[in-house]
């Protein structure tokens, strides 16, 4: 409806590009931490996109997204433990796992709504965070140092980082692709009419169960992606990755950015972790102004960031 | 055989104190629709009142006394300033405005009591052990949890379906408006239950506390326990809480009790040492995997959702 030139879009475009120059302001003379920190940024949207997916369109409201950011971590972390270095296997092993995980708990979950729905994606995640944090030979509650990031050929050296802040822009970009184009499927479409009438959607005659489902494990597999490149930027993985908290930070990345728009969920980790770094910069106890500060955004402002920028149209 | 007794009531026990946060959890859930995950705060914040109050007073009765009220008081406060805004919401909205309020908690907590954890020693009176059987001891304290909880849960049960006030909860619960139309002040009463669910919460946090350390976090790793037992029981029945947090409480503390030992039978003792701490804290999880493929809304669904 608003026309190319809406704040929206401006400001989208103006995002994606900034992103792409920041290495570029860094070698000008900007800090390296801002390096580092986007990074970190960059994966955790890629994260948030993937949980998107399921939450803003398919209305499945999984609280143990961050499970897959460890299931992909762990799929790096452990072959480095045992002396496998190729990328080539790690990320594909990676995003088997977090497939595999996610047919199965969503096979189990998605017979089930509403807050069901919520608790079960919870309890499981966190069975996997005790079954990890149990499991000495991989360092178990201490998590396991990776001293050799993932390997592939020739020019291609993920502990350059610039590099690697590349690849990672590179597949956000690619996720929210990924997403945009699912969304307007046919598939996505009928995603989409589950959230909004379920029950319609099986008279019309689609099996939506199988159609959540494979939702279900497209995103589980984009967030095992997203640990995959975690473990390689930390160079470390523990349990804590896939505490339940994280799965909290990742559905408020989506909500804050703004539900069911794809590059919402990019906003809203921009706007998280810059605000969380702003915030624990001024005090020690930033988590007393974060806190309300949530609580004020899902009283008056549901739209997220995406929202505010969708009414400012002639702005 | 004697050890087994032992587990079987500490697993009683453990379960007991679960059906307390359960019970708040699903009570919360069932009148008022709301998903409460600060719901562990308040059992944080029991323990720690409990903890300074009983070393302000020296008295541990006095102490627990005077926590169990201020965590009903906490809890009507936040129940008017912020649960109020949120009945007729999205349950996202639920789950994010009270994961805000976790952080709220925890780091208020933190600027109060410091980041080190507190311990609330027990009364000389509830330290010894107590011949239950021939031969058989068992901590006095952790004996009058068992009473003290099972007196709570039938306490409970004779409120909510034996008098007024819980008739009205009753009613309130199946149609909101016309409980107020007929001139009953249901904000007070939602007020009443929310405090009653915290002090349910801040009662099985000061219970743990003599058996853990006070300490931050202590909520949220606990809280996790009472969702499995709210959705294997069925969310919103009470009877369903009792029935799960007590099977739940059983096979949580047997398994990790016998399960290793279970297990060198079967794998190599090196195997079963590394596989034992991992399966046997998946079991309440397959427990509740396995109800759900059975009865996909719990063992008793409220029914009226």
């Amino acid at each position: 409806m608003s026309g190319w030139l809406s704040a929206r879009a401006v400001t989208v475009v103006v995002l994606l590009a900034a992103l792409a120059l920041l290495p570029v302001y860094v070698e000008l003379g900007g800090s390296r931490f801002l390096l580092t920190l986007f990074t970190r940024i960059i994966i955790l949207a890629m994260a948030a996109v993937s949980l998107n997916l399921i939450l803003g369109f398919g209305g499945m409201m999984s609280f143990g997204h961050a499970v897959y950011l460890g299931i992909g971590g762990y799929a790096v972390g452990m072959l480095a433990h045992e002396g496998i270095y190729s990328g080539f296997v790690q990320w594909p092993v990676a995003l088997a796992a977090s497939a595999l995980f996610a047919l199965v708990i969503g096979a189990l979950s998605l017979r089930t709504r509403g807050v069901y729905f919520i608790m079960l994606t919870l309890a499981f995640a966190q069975m996997a965070y005790y079954v990890v944090a149990g499991l000495a030979r991989y360092g178990g509650d201490d998590g396991l140092t990776i001293y050799k990031r993932s390997q592939f050929f020739e020019p291609i050296n993920l502990s350059n980082k610039t590099q690697f802040y590349y690849i990672c822009l590179a597949l956000l970009y690619a996720s929210i692709y990924l997403v945009w184009r699912i969304v307007n499927s046919r598939f996505g479409m009928v995603i989409q009419g589950s959230r909004s009438n379920d029950t319609r959607m099986r008279a019309i005659g689609f099996p939506t169960f199988r159609y959540k489902l494979t939702c279900f494990v497209i995103a589980g597999v984009l967030c095992g992606l997203a640990g995959a490149l975690l473990a390689n930027h930390t160079d470390f993985v523990s349990p804590a990755m896939m505490y339940w908290t994280r799965s909290g930070d990742l559905i408020i990345m989506v909500v804050l950015g703004g539900m069911g728009s794809v590059v919402g969920p990019v906003f809203g980790a921009i706007a998280l972790l810059v605000l969380e770094e702003t915030l624990s910069g001024i005090t020690e106890y930033w988590q007393i102004i974060l806190g309300p500060l949530l609580l004020l955004v899902v009283l008056f402002a549901r739209g997220g960031i995406d929202g505010l920028l969708r009414k400012v149209r002639y702005a | 055989m004697t050890l087994f007794i032992e587990q079987c009531l500490n697993g009683l026990q453990f379960g007991l104190l679960l059906f307390m946060l359960a019970a708040g959890l699903t009570l919360v859930f069932g009148i008022m629709d709301l998903v409460n995950l600060a719901h562990g705060s308040l059992y944080m914040i029991g323990a720690y009142f409990a903890a300074t109050l009983t070393a302000w007073t020296g008295s541990f009765l006095l102490g627990v006394a005077m926590a169990l009220v201020g965590t009903l008081l906490v809890g009507m406060v936040l129940e008017v300033v912020v649960m109020r805004r949120l009945y007729g919401r999205d349950h996202l909205d639920h789950v994010l405005a009270t994961f805000g309020l976790i952080l709220f908690f925890d780091e208020t907590v933190r600027l109060i009591w410091g980041p080190a954890g507190l311990s609330l020693p027990l009364p000389s009176w509830l330290n010894a052990p107590v011949q239950i059987l021939p031969g058989v001891y068992y901590s006095a304290y952790k004996l009058s949890i068992i009473i003290v909880s099972l007196a709570v849960a039938a306490g409970l049960y004779f409120l909510v379906m034996r008098t007024r006030v819980g008739m009205l909860i009753r009613a309130g619960a199946s149609n909101r408006e016309m409980v107020g139309a007929l001139g009953v002040n249901i904000k007070l009463l939602y007020t009443l239950v929310f405090g009653l669910g915290a002090a349910l919460a801040g009662l099985a946090g000061l219970m743990q506390a003599p058996i853990l350390t006070v300490q931050i976090g202590m909520g949220e790793i606990i809280i996790i326990l009472a969702f499995v037992i709210t959705v294997i029981g069925g969310i919103g029945s009470i009877r369903g809480a009792f029935v799960a947090a007590i099977f739940v409480g059983l096979v949580d503390t047997l398994g990790r009790a016998f399960f290793p030992d279970l297990l060198r039978m079967v794998l190599s003792p090196a195997a079963a040492s590394t596989a034992a701490p991992a399966l046997s804290s998946m079991l309440i999880y397959l427990l509740m995997a396995i109800v759900l493929v059975l009865k996909p809304e719990g063992l008793f669904s409220a029914g009226n959702k």
